[in-house]
């Protein structure tokens, strides 16, 4: 039997279709998704700008639109330095694993009803797995480099991020309680079918938990001690230049797009919105995707740096008995049948 | 198709232990070890046992990191890549781990299959991996998962303990 007909055949036909299917979402979601990384920078700053009475960008293009491209050409034409005394492997590696950690986890995510990637049944825990392999990133970054500010950063990151991710998995179990599934498509189906159409509202507690260790994963403000400027130059990726620097850059954002998504996807309400929105099955999920987006920006501009060991008690004292309280309030309420 | 599959999951598993344990550098070892287990949990993925493998990435990613702490703190590398590859007494240990293997090989053929549970690939797939386990641990098993619990506790315990003392 020549290659054309096992091609041809049709079993495996189907397979290739199904293939080729997967490979053009993938194409669409990383394409949808960096462009969005792209003026999500311009967002930030002209947000930031604004609140703090300036104009932000204004110089290239018509009120700067086209900065975030003149700053990606720039980067990308930058030179290259690695540190002598670094470890060459793990050193490239580093923002490597960073970028990937943030994209896999998109796989997951339902932006309609049945579009998704991957429709797994674990989901969440894949989500879950892919922020503690992220951390990675950050730490082999820091060791690699050879040089102390980069290496306190690392070492500051990995704590924060070990202790808020305890955090960040107990504050969805409520979600899986209520949703009886780890599957994201389930999740959102379950609260379609609920009569707030979220589970914002039951789950208040368990989003304000998530909301806080999301921003503490991403090492956003206030839990941006990694790369805090004023006292570790740039924190981890001091001694990253050129692309490998915004390599770090993407992956902060994907990192806070993929966290805003599952927000959106386990508290409010996926895809669904107060009305139908004809022909654009997704509108919905993008537009709580700039409100949650801008939320970051405004605490950043709004909220100094956390001290070290108030950010540490913060963790371990206040959020996670908060987030097993909420468990337990959630199996409480659920035998009694209130939700 | 699966078979080309486990073949390369089985032989990089092989290959990335050995790798692990013949770095002179504890970080480079430590890298390997965690790529080693997202093989082993592809592998679970493989054999239907998702949960497993969702698991596998996540307590390991976490249990890593912190002996990448240790390695970074307690040791230190560059008097490490200076020293000896293997401690003195490698050769008492291949020796014990020969005969282990041996032992092994011999007894693989009269290893009794257990006797067919309720749980096939199609009940599984039907119920969720995660579903199956937890109804599993919660009722048939509780008792033993209670227990395992408390010992977990207790050594939770004893470590604050331990670290207390010190602090004086």
């Amino acid at each position: 039997m020549n290659f054309l007909e096992i091609i041809f055949r049709p079993a495996s036909f189907d397979v290739i279709v199904q293939l080729a299917i997967m490979v053009l979402k993938v194409v669409v979601v990383v394409g949808v998704i960096m462009l969005h990384v792209t003026y999500a920078t311009y967002f930030e700053r002209k947000s930031i700008g604004h609140m703090q009475v300036r104009l932000g960008p204004m110089r290239t293009g018509p009120h700067g639109l086209l900065q975030p491209i003149a700053d990606f050409v720039k980067l990308f034409f930058k030179e290259d330095i690695i540190p002598a005394a670094a470890d060459k492997p793990i050193f490239y590696m580093a923002p490597v694993i960073s970028i990937f950690a943030g994209m896999s986890s998109l796989a997951v995510i339902p932006f309609f009803n049945g579009f998704v990637i991957a429709n797994i049944n674990i989901g969440l825990l894949f989500v879950l797995a892919m922020s503690s392999l992220g951390a990675y990133g950050i730490v082999m970054a820091g060791w690699s480099s050879n040089s102390k500010y980069s290496f306190l950063g690392g070492l500051r990151s990995s704590a924060q991020v070990i202790s808020y991710e305890i955090a960040l998995g107990l504050s969805l179990v409520g979600v899986m309680m209520m949703a009886g599934s780890l599957n994201m498509t389930e999740i959102v189906k379950a609260q379609l079918a609920y009569p707030t159409g979220m589970f914002l509202f039951p789950q208040i507690l368990g989003f304000f938990v998530f909301m806080v260790a999301a921003f503490a994963e991403t090492n956003r403000t206030p839990f941006d001690l990694p790369e805090a400027e004023s006292e570790l130059v740039a924190g981890y990726f001091v001694e990253y230049s050129g692309m490998r620097f915004a390599l770090f850059y993407v992956a902060e954002y994907i990192g806070m797009i993929v966290m805003s998504l599952i927000a959106i996807t386990c508290f409010l309400g996926g895809w669904d919105g107060p009305f139908q929105i004809p022909y654009v099955p997704f509108a919905w999920v993008f537009i709580k995707l700039y409100i949650l987006i801008f939320l970051f920006y405004w605490i950043r501009a709004t909220v100094p740096r956390f001290r070290y060991d108030h950010l540490m008690s913060f963790g371990w004292k206040i959020l996670i008995p908060l987030a097993l309280f909420n468990v337990v309030l959630t199996g409480l309420l659920k035998t009694l049948n209130v939700i | 198709m699966n078979e080309i599959l486990f073949g390369y999951l089985s032989f990089a598993i092989l290959a990335l232990s050995i790798a692990a344990i013949t770095r002179k550098n504890p970080v480079h070892a430590v890298l390997l070890m965690i790529v080693m287990f997202f093989h082993l949990a592809t592998m679970y993925l493989a054999l239907g046992a998702e949960f497993l493998a969702a698991v596998q990435i996540m307590v390991y990613a976490g249990a890593i990191m912190v002996l990448f702490l240790f390695v970074v703190l307690v040791l230190n590398i560059r008097e490490e890549e200076k020293g000896e590859r293997f401690a003195s007494g490698w050769p008492l240990g291949i020796s014990l781990a020969a005969g282990l293997l041996i032992l092994i090989l011999i007894i693989t053929d009269k290893v009794l299959t257990g006797r067919q549970g309720q749980f096939t690939q199609a009940v599984i797939l039907q119920e969720t991996h995660t579903k199956a386990i937890g109804k599993l641990l919660y009722t048939q098993y509780v008792f033993p998962f209670e227990v395992a619990s408390l010992i977990l506790l207790v050594a939770i315990v004893g470590a604050i303990v331990l670290a207390k003392k010190r602090l004086g």
